[in-house]
């Protein structure tokens, strides 16, 4: 169902100390997707991407990239992905151009057209330097270095940080131009929850080190669902009802959003509410929200499903 | 064609495109064998992932609003009923109690929304369907 598998993971966990940053994590993204991993600071996405891709060794578990276990990538596996850190390190002192002339002496395969091509998308001058650059500038010299390489796996660390809506916009069809064809893939991690849901056909959420999330993102709102009921806001009943991901207190009135309702899920809340209870509309940001500010050991997952 | 989208509604980004451009064939502004962008100009011009397209135009040609041709791209098809009467009555029953419900929450009355809903049905249907 899932086609061809880029990346997969089994048990993949990493411990800081004492601290579980990535916990016991299940990680399958299939060839031609764009996956947008979500979470709030911490929750563990930059630690995922670096055990991807093999500058960090799991704790337990491990990983594979292009079915290869990221602990022992070639040279040759590597010059198949492309990675941008976050913050969109450049030297300062070079030129647009002269950061191209560098990439391109290591990478043979070099694409200048599609160089240029992104460049100009974010409205650089290739003499400017790069300590010139404004942020979003930066970021689209960064990505228009990666993207030249022409790698399969595209993995980008919030490459969205700090751009102006302009820089957001060519970003945007900068990464749907890439994969165009649907032979390559994307993973990235983001906060910017509208451009996931236009750029990404799948969806991994992140909670304190857990993969909550990993499913299409039509799949993803489908399965979530939300009642506004009848009972007073600080009642702790709705830990009771099956498949809760959040409840919150909205106007004197309780708000539960849910994964997966079924007959059982709306007897409980039609029991918890002395009204009848209001089945709300959920927007992708609103299902996103509720997974990332649930408490720490509520239980219900939307994983591995969906093709 | 115009179509427009926005991320954070409560409509998923597919069944947008899906209602508009089954709007636009309801109401003839797309014509029976007009052709719709392709999915990928159409990802392009909205800045939206092509599956996205590609999974409203699937739905389209399954309920019989497109057809895809081999190679040439998505049309719009000539209304078939692929519909069993007893469908078609659920679906347009359906339709009705939600307009008319509004309409009663704005406090009309009977003979002011039917009334307007005859003008819209002399404005939207072509000729050919008023006569039959």
């Amino acid at each position: 169902m899932l086609g061809e598998l880029v990346i997969t993971a089994q048990g993949l966990t990493r411990y800081f100390g004492r601290k579980a940053v990535v916990h016991d994590m299940e990680l399958r993204i299939p060839r031609g997707s764009v996956t947008g991993l979500l979470g709030l600071n911490g929750a563990g996405k930059t630690t995922t991407l670096r055990m991807l891709l093999g500058f960090l060794e799991p704790t337990r578990g491990e990983c594979q990239i292009f079915g290869r276990n990221s602990q022992s990538l070639t040279r040759e596996d590597r010059a198949r992905i492309g990675y941008t850190a976050e913050g969109h390190f450049l030297y300062g002192w070079m030129t647009v151009r002269q950061s191209q002339e560098f990439q391109r002496s290591t990478f043979p395969n070099f694409n200048n057209g599609l160089f240029t091509d992104t460049v100009r998308r974010f409205g650089i001058d290739p003499g400017q330097r790069n300590r010139t650059l404004s942020r979003g500038q930066r970021a689209g010299v960064s990505l228009a270095l990666t993207l030249a390489t022409e790698p399969e796996l595209l993995i980008l660390d919030d490459p969205a940080l700090g751009l102006d809506p302009v820089s957001r916009r060519a970003l945007n069809e900068t990464l749907l131009d890439f994969c165009d064809g649907g032979q390559r893939t994307i993973l990235l991690s983001s906060h910017l929850l509208d451009d996931v849901e236009r750029v990404a056909d799948r969806v991994a959420v992140m909670v304190h080190g857990r993969l909550l999330v990993n499913t299409t993102v039509d799949d993803f709102r489908e399965r979530v669902a939300a009642w506004s009921l009848d009972l007073p806001p600080a009642s702790r009943a709705c830990e009771s009802i099956p498949g809760l991901i959040q409840a919150r207190a909205l106007g004197g009135r309780t708000v539960v959003t849910v994964a997966d309702p079924d007959q059982e899920t709306a007897a409980a809340i039609a029991r918890l509410s002395t009204s009848e209870p209001e089945r709300l509309s959920v927007t992708f940001e609103d299902a996103v929200i509720a997974y990332l500010s649930r408490s720490r050991d509520s239980q219900s997952f939307l994983a591995h499903t969906g093709a | 064609m115009q179509i427009h989208i926005a991320a954070g509604s409560p409509q998923s980004i597919y069944r947008q495109i899906s209602d508009q451009i089954r709007r636009l064939a309801a109401t003839n502004k797309l014509a029976v064998g007009d052709a719709v962008p392709s999915v990928r100009q159409l990802a392009k011009d909205l800045v939206i992932n092509p599956n996205t397209v590609a999974k409203a135009y699937a739905e389209l040609v399954r309920d019989g609003v497109l057809e895809s041709q081999q190679g040439r791209g998505y049309f719009v098809a000539r209304r078939k009923s692929i519909f069993t009467k007893a469908e078609r009555l659920r679906r347009l029953d359906e339709a009705l109690d939600m307009a008319v419900s509004q309409a009663i929450t704005l406090d009309f009355t009977q003979d002011e929304i039917g009334e307007r809903l005859q003008l819209r049905l002399e404005k939207l249907l072509p000729p050919v369907h008023r006569t039959e």
